[in-house]
């Protein structure tokens, strides 16, 4: 450990920008700390033909030499011509499934003599360790932080995994052609919400403190000063990423247009080609949609509440009283889409689209929000 | 409820496999039969009842005279006419002969056709009669079967979830193959229930619990074209176990009159 | 003019698992009308029954353990503590369930939750209550709130729509509410036999009632929405100002607290901003099908 991060306040990352460097060959003993300090590190490898975010214990595990090539309704991984073990954008996962889990259990009910008593669901909170996380992806966790933790009640499921985890961002050095993270402003550069924020050059990873806790663990890795040839690589890196980004989406007044024209034709046009499979919804890294459901044992008198991620894309979403309210595909989509880009606004303060482009990607039949939505303005009489 | 409900087991043209679910359940089904009083599971037991029955379960299509006669029959024993399976509830695989000449396949295999009496078609038990609730799948799921029962036990409404398979995937945290390995799937346009089996093994869904209420599967056969998968190959990947559900025969239907046209 | 400012500020759960209801015991039951009965719940923990506090409007997530959670609006007088009633129509698994249990019998509890009905901008203000139905549940509370502060109140009326003589809610108290004060009309869209009353839509009362200071009047209104919808519009026909109008609207509220985004109503999740809602807040989005 060198000591200049010792020495240096991390008040402010900026100063500290690309001044660290972990060689390459040192990339497993960050891992190997987390490991240690007791944090099950949840990373980036390659499964069922993409790059899913997975529990790792090596850097052997990771993508190395591997890229995804995106487009609307399709993925491929592809060999690179170099060992970058970070050389890709985002999968098919996000770390919502490690934050929100898909089916969790929130409750329990047990019949005894005084009648039913209820508790919360006391099961150990997962330490993890995040490697990996991009800024898009730290985006969409501080949205879903509104949700959760910043309304006027907390998710103490959400509230102690998040607490836990460590962030170890990577900034993006290249970016797919259905990424728009520059126009929802949260990418592709991680400006906040890490621990670390590491940057790949070949020959290792340039490191930006951005918290007590993230300064702590630069303490205890093999850093070094990083030279000014590395730090302009990693600049150069970042910059590539930005010129990739060729994706522009016009977010101008969009919650007006969106909200003022509920009734617009172009919601049915959608609809011929949206399956409402719930694809989208899923990928996404802020969709928070769930339900819960009594899992019972049988002789009904241990009861769990199961919650688990549900859709505004199912027909059962909107039941009420014998009937369902959203009960075509077009209110539906609607429903997601002035949800996601325009209502959420009203909600939360801002947008809940961070710009990934997941939802473009895994649509089975290549439906682009952003084209969408261009269209709807373009038939619009302002 | 005092009084057990009386429950009955049906079978029409089918294997019988849906029947197997249900002996399946193993635990559960001693809960189940601890709280119906089973009068008629030919399948299971030779206690053969007389009806009237308050829930039955049917399995299978309608493919002989005799059975869209016998069929009634059942109905008018029965409070709560439940079907079981794709062949009662789309007409099965043994469907496939709505589209071909059943007189030559008859003619094909039996030695002698003359002892064969067939319709031309296989239907589904709603085309008949009227039917109270559908369990999907081929062969229909037992959990979900249990679930039925128990609520039809509890006087409630079943719950069965209606979402796409895609849902499950997602949920299990399978990639999905249509998009990352361009294999065909029917996962968005199906009905959930085998919580998503063949994605997981690299497979396309061969849509077993068939349409997704309000499915669109002709955007999903369009994409499919698109992405060069050839349609002699789609209308039989949609004309399988419930390839006569209204919503997936239309798409079958389309894409072999496209395939005419454009000779 | 009419001083809107009031910030109430309704009672919420705090400091509690938000996902954890308590248990209550269902102390009586009154059966009101066919598939409607009146529940009073006491919470079996005492120091949480005297806690709990709620303002009129308010709603309560009552759970049944493996059959499931519903939203239920409490009925009862706020005013009384101890007791918790709910006006509950037999209509889906658990309200179904429910009205299998026998006094005694625990279930859970989760609440209060939502926002209620203005009391402090209606007192010194003419009030009409338009309740369709089971409507009549949510807006009971405010009728206990009048009926013991009626000299808080100028004019007060209550126009209860029900499809038939057999669905008008509450009907042993009509004569209470009268003898304080209170304007109490009802109408049906189908008379029976015996019924001499008026037949035909809610709006049809409100046609025909005098507004002596439509400037000072305020409206609350529960029911189907169209019914609120004409509602709405009749009144704004009659000089009453959008903006002293309320309205209880229903979405399928799974969890009460903003999380699980089943009750999204446009912009707004209804859980959290409603039920009860400012017309204008909600206007745009009333006459949107599917939203």
């Amino acid at each position: 450990m060198s000591t200049t991060t010792t020495q240096t306040s991390p008040a402010d990352p900026s100063a500290l920008d690309d001044r660290l460097f972990l060689a390459r060959d040192n990339l497993q003993a960050l891992i190997d700390l987390l490991v240690a300090q007791g944090h099950q590190v949840i990373g980036p490898k390659i499964d069922q033909g993409a790059i899913v975010y997975t529990e790792i214990q090596s850097v052997d595990e990771l993508p190395r030499g591997w890229t995804d090539i995106q487009q609307p309704g399709q993925y491929r991984l592809e060999k690179r011509n170099d060992d970058a073990y970070f050389g890709f954008v985002v999968g098919p996962h996000s770390w919502k499934r490690y934050l929100f889990p898909p089916i969790t259990t929130i409750a329990v009910a047990d019949q005894t003599p005084q009648g039913w008593e209820m508790r919360g669901h006391p099961g150990p909170t997962p330490k993890y360790a995040f490697l990996g996380v991009r800024a898009c992806e730290l985006a969409a966790m501080r949205v879903q932080d509104r949700v959760f933790l910043e309304g006027p009640y907390v998710d103490p499921i959400y509230q102690s995994r998040r607490e836990e985890a460590v962030i170890i961002a990577v900034n993006c050095t290249q970016a797919a052609a259905t990424c728009f993270c520059t126009s929802m402003k949260t990418g592709p550069e991680c400006q906040s919400g890490f621990d670390l924020a590491l940057t790949e050059t070949a020959g290792g990873f340039t490191v930006v403190i951005g918290s007590t806790r993230g300064r702590a663990l630069a303490e205890q890795l093999p850093l070094r000063p990083a030279v000014a040839e590395e730090q302009a690589a990693a600049r150069a890196g970042r910059e590539r990423a930005e010129q990739q980004v060729t994706k522009q989406f016009d977010t101008t007044d969009i919650r007006d247009l969106l909200l003022k024209n509920l009734n617009h034709p172009h919601w049915a046009d959608v609809a011929e080609r949206c399956l409402s499979c719930t694809n989208c919804t899923m990928v996404c890294p802020t969709c928070f949609c769930s339900s819960v459901v009594d899992v019972g044992d049988l002789a009904g008198e241990h009861v769990e509440r199961e919650r688990r991620w549900d859709s505004c894309f199912n027909l059962d979403f909107s039941y009420m009283n014998g009937g369902v309210i959203r009960n075509d595909v077009r209110s539906r989509y609607r429903q997601w889409l002035t949800h996601k880009l325009a209502s959420w606004i009203d909600q939360f303060g801002q947008s809940g689209c961070v710009g990934c482009g997941r939802c473009i990607t895994w649509c089975p039949v290549g439906i682009d929000l952003t084209v969408e939505v261009a269209a709807l303005r373009s038939e619009t009489a302002v | 409820m005092s009084a057990k409900p009386r429950l009955g087991v049906f079978k029409f043209a089918s294997c019988d496999g849906c029947q197997l679910s249900l002996l399946d359940a193993e635990d559960e089904l001693l809960a189940v039969a601890g709280a119906v009083d089973i009068a008629f599971f030919p399948e299971a037991s030779s206690r053969m009842e007389p009806g009237p029955y308050d829930v039955a379960l049917v399995e299978g299509s309608i493919t002989t005279a005799h059975d869209a006669e016998r069929i009634h029959e059942v109905r008018r024993e029965s409070k709560f006419l439940m079907t079981i399976g794709a062949c009662a509830t789309a007409g099965g695989i043994q469907a496939l002969r709505n589209w071909g000449d059943s007189e030559e396949f008859v003619r094909a295999v039996y030695a002698h056709p003359e002892y064969i009496q067939t319709l031309a078609t296989s239907t589904a038990i709603a085309d008949h009669v009227k039917v109270d609730f559908e369990l999907r799948g081929c062969p229909i799921n037992h959990h979900q079967l249990v679930e039925v029962l128990a609520s039809l036990i509890a006087g409630r409404k079943p719950r069965t979830p209606t979402h796409a398979v895609c849902l499950d995937c997602k949920r299990k945290g399978t990639v999905c193959v249509t998009v990352a390995q361009g294999i065909a799937c029917l996962g968005p346009v199906t009905q959930s229930g085998c919580d998503a089996i063949c994605p997981s093994y690299d497979r396309g869904c061969y849509g077993c619990y068939g349409p997704l209420k309000q499915a669109n599967p002709t955007s999903l056969a369009d994409h499919l074209v698109q992405l060069n998968h050839p349609p002699a190959q789609l209308v039989p990947l949609f004309r399988s176990f419930n390839g006569y559900a209204e919503e997936f025969r239309g798409v079958g239907d389309g894409m072999e009159r496209r395939m005419k046209d454009e000779g | 003019m009419i001083d809107t400012s009031h910030a109430t500020v309704a009672p919420r759960p705090v400091g509690v698992n938000p996902w954890v209801p308590s248990t209550v015991r269902i102390q009586a039951i009154r059966p009101e009308i066919t598939d409607v009965a009146t529940y009073d719940l006491e919470f079996v923990d005492d120091e949480k029954g005297a806690r709990f506090r709620f303002l009129p409007g308010q709603f309560n997530m009552l759970y049944l353990p493996g059959v499931g959670e519903v939203a239920i609006s409490i009925s009862g007088d706020p005013a009384q503590h101890g007791t918790l009633a709910h006006t509950i129509r037999k209509a889906g698994n658990v309200t179904a369930a429910l009205a299998k249990l026998p006094v005694g019998a625990t279930l859970g509890l989760r609440g209060p939750y939502g926002t209620s009905w203005p009391i402090e901008t209606a007192r010194g203000n003419d009030v009409i209550l338009v309740a369709g139905g089971i409507g009549l549940a949510p807006l009971r509370p405010v009728v206990c709130d009048i009926v013991t502060n009626r000299s808080s109140y100028g004019r007060v009326s209550i126009l209860h729509g029900a499809r038939n003589p057999e669905g008008l809610l509450f009907p042993s108290e009509y004569e209470h509410w009268r003898a304080n004060g209170i304007d109490f009309q009802t109408t049906v869209d189908r008379a029976a036999d015996g019924w001499t009353g008026s037949v035909g839509v809610v709006t049809l009362l409100l046609d025909r009632l005098p507004l002596p200071n439509p400037a000072e009047t305020v409206l609350f209104a529960c029911g189907p929405e169209v019914m609120m919808h004409y509602t709405t519009k009749t009144a704004m026909g009659r000089n009453v100002d959008p903006g002293h109008i309320w309205l209880s609207t229903e979405r399928n509220m799974a969890c009460a607290i903003g999380l699980c985004g089943h009750c999204q109503f446009g912009p707004v999740f209804v859980c959290k901003e409603g039920p009860v809602f400012n017309y204008e807040r909600i206007a745009p989005y009333l006459t949107i099908e599917g939203l």
